[in-house]
């Protein structure tokens, strides 16, 4: 067994932000692909509380959920620090790795539903880039300042996902044009060293997500 | 420390603002407590909270921090001389807070819907209290290492986060009779629940499970009356 294990999915952005920290780190990994609609015994013995990905394995011992591993990952492997050193600006990354965690799915309930419900989480998904652009950002290049760090992680569904979502369903959430931070953001994001050569394709991930959201709205 | 230069605001009957007043107490930190008036928020508050308008915040040196587990975090990374709140181990770390956000996202969420559910609803949700409440008793089996709390010999980052929801536990207990927490089937939980709640840095802070009661009485009728004014 390697050392270190990477359990995640190809499409997931979940699974993303811990494969960019581990390369961010240096840190070798050995990357398993799971499926989930038939999930292993290995998962569900790793992560039985929740049953998802990524889970990341040290030693034999795993860690759930993206963004612990992250704080983990950073804790056990101090180079490159995602995350700054002084307590209260720590405070603030947390703040917003929280935010984008609690509001970020509504981007995911836009591509699930349809109808009312969807109306509805596009109105979240508007509320809270306006957020992001108006609290988060600021005028640095990233949310981490010169360098990429967790905040920038957290909200890098926003920056390649979001996109696929949009054109899957039909509808324009992030327009360059009432969130021009953001939008900037997203582009120097994904040409930034690393990210850029470790980005699912977006022709894939939408038939991927096409085929997904055809099926979701069959069953519904 | 000027009291002057730490305050946090909050409200006695929540579970989150009790969170920074067990790790300060921990710490033997002194700050002024700014209780919110019910049904309407001081300027103070949409200042120092503009995102999402919510208590608690601390406010140290004029600089706020939301969140309550963010705001234990910070409290334990400034005053690092004091007992430490936070495992040492990253690993342990990473358990802490695993459990943490599963008691906010996953469990206590139940509690609220406990509240107003009837019939077949109010079984089915008890059911899924109850079943976090064995996930939990596991994890602090293991956590605790025989020891009397998670965090070991001493209260830890994992105690306060779900044993700040301890007190609406009982009075949920009350409000809906059911006996959610049962020493038969969950021991070590059972046992330290009674540890926690007595601890000195947490008595004082707990709110009396009477008045929980009441309020969360008064809460429910809100709720009722909305939902008859709105159908």
């Amino acid at each position: 067994m390697a050392e270190i294990e990477l359990h995640g999915t190809w499409p997931s952005p979940y699974s993303y932000r811990v494969l960019w920290a581990l390369k961010l780190k240096g840190i070798p990994y050995e990357y398993v692909e799971e499926d989930l609609s038939n999930k292993s015994p290995l998962l569900l013995q790793y992560n039985p509380v929740h049953k998802k990905i990524p889970v990341l394995v040290h030693g034999g011992k795993p860690i759930c959920e993206s963004m612990i591993i992250l704080e983990y990952l950073d804790e056990t492997w101090p180079q490159n620090p995602l995350l700054p050193s002084d307590p209260y600006e720590r405070a603030v990354v947390r703040f917003w790795v929280k935010f984008i965690e609690d509001k970020g799915p509504s981007a995911w309930v836009v591509f699930r539903t349809s109808g009312e419900e969807q109306e509805k989480a596009v109105k979240d998904s508007l509320e809270m880039l306006k957020t992001i652009e108006e609290h988060a950002l600021g005028e640095k290049k990233y949310f981490g300042g010169d360098k990429i760090g967790m905040v920038d992680i957290a909200c890098s569904g926003i920056a390649h996902w979001l996109q696929v979502i949009e054109e899957v369903v039909g509808i324009k959430i992030l327009e360059p044009h009432k969130f021009p931070r953001l939008h900037a953001w997203t582009k120097t994001f994904k040409e930034a060293p690393i990210i850029k050569d470790n980005l699912p394709n977006q022709d894939e991930m939408l038939v991927f997500f096409k085929q997904a959201r055809e099926k979701l709205l069959a069953s519904a | 420390m000027a009291r002057t230069e730490l305050k946090l605001l909050g409200a006695w009957p929540s579970p989150y603002v009790m969170r920074p007043r067990i790790a300060l107490n921990i710490k033997s930190v002194d700050y002024e407590f700014l209780q919110e008036t019910f049904g309407s928020k001081s300027q103070l508050l949409l200042e120092s909270n503009p995102v999402h308008k919510k208590i608690p915040v601390l406010i140290h040196k004029g600089k706020p921090i939301c969140e309550s587990l963010i705001i234990v975090e910070y409290i334990d990374e400034t005053w690092s001389s004091g007992p430490s709140i936070l495992p040492s181990d990253p690993y342990d770390r990473a358990i802490a807070k695993f459990w943490g956000a599963y008691v906010d996202e996953k469990w206590f969420p139940n509690l609220r819907i406990l509240s107003t559910a009837e019939g077949e609803a109010k079984d089915q949700v008890i059911g899924t209290i109850v079943e976090g409440l064995d996930l939990l008793e596991d994890a602090f089996v293991k956590i605790s290492k025989g020891k009397t709390f998670f965090g070991g010999g001493q209260i830890g980052y994992l105690d306060i986060a779900f044993g700040c929801y301890l007190g609406w536990l009982r009075a949920s207990e009350k409000m809906s009779e059911v006996k959610l927490l049962d020493e038969a089937k969950t021991p070590g939980l059972a046992k330290w629940a009674d540890t926690f709640s007595s601890h000195p840095a947490v008595k004082d802070v707990m709110p009396e499970v009477d008045k929980l009661v009441e309020y969360g009485k008064s809460l429910v009728a809100k709720y009722r009356a909305a939902k008859a004014a709105s159908s």
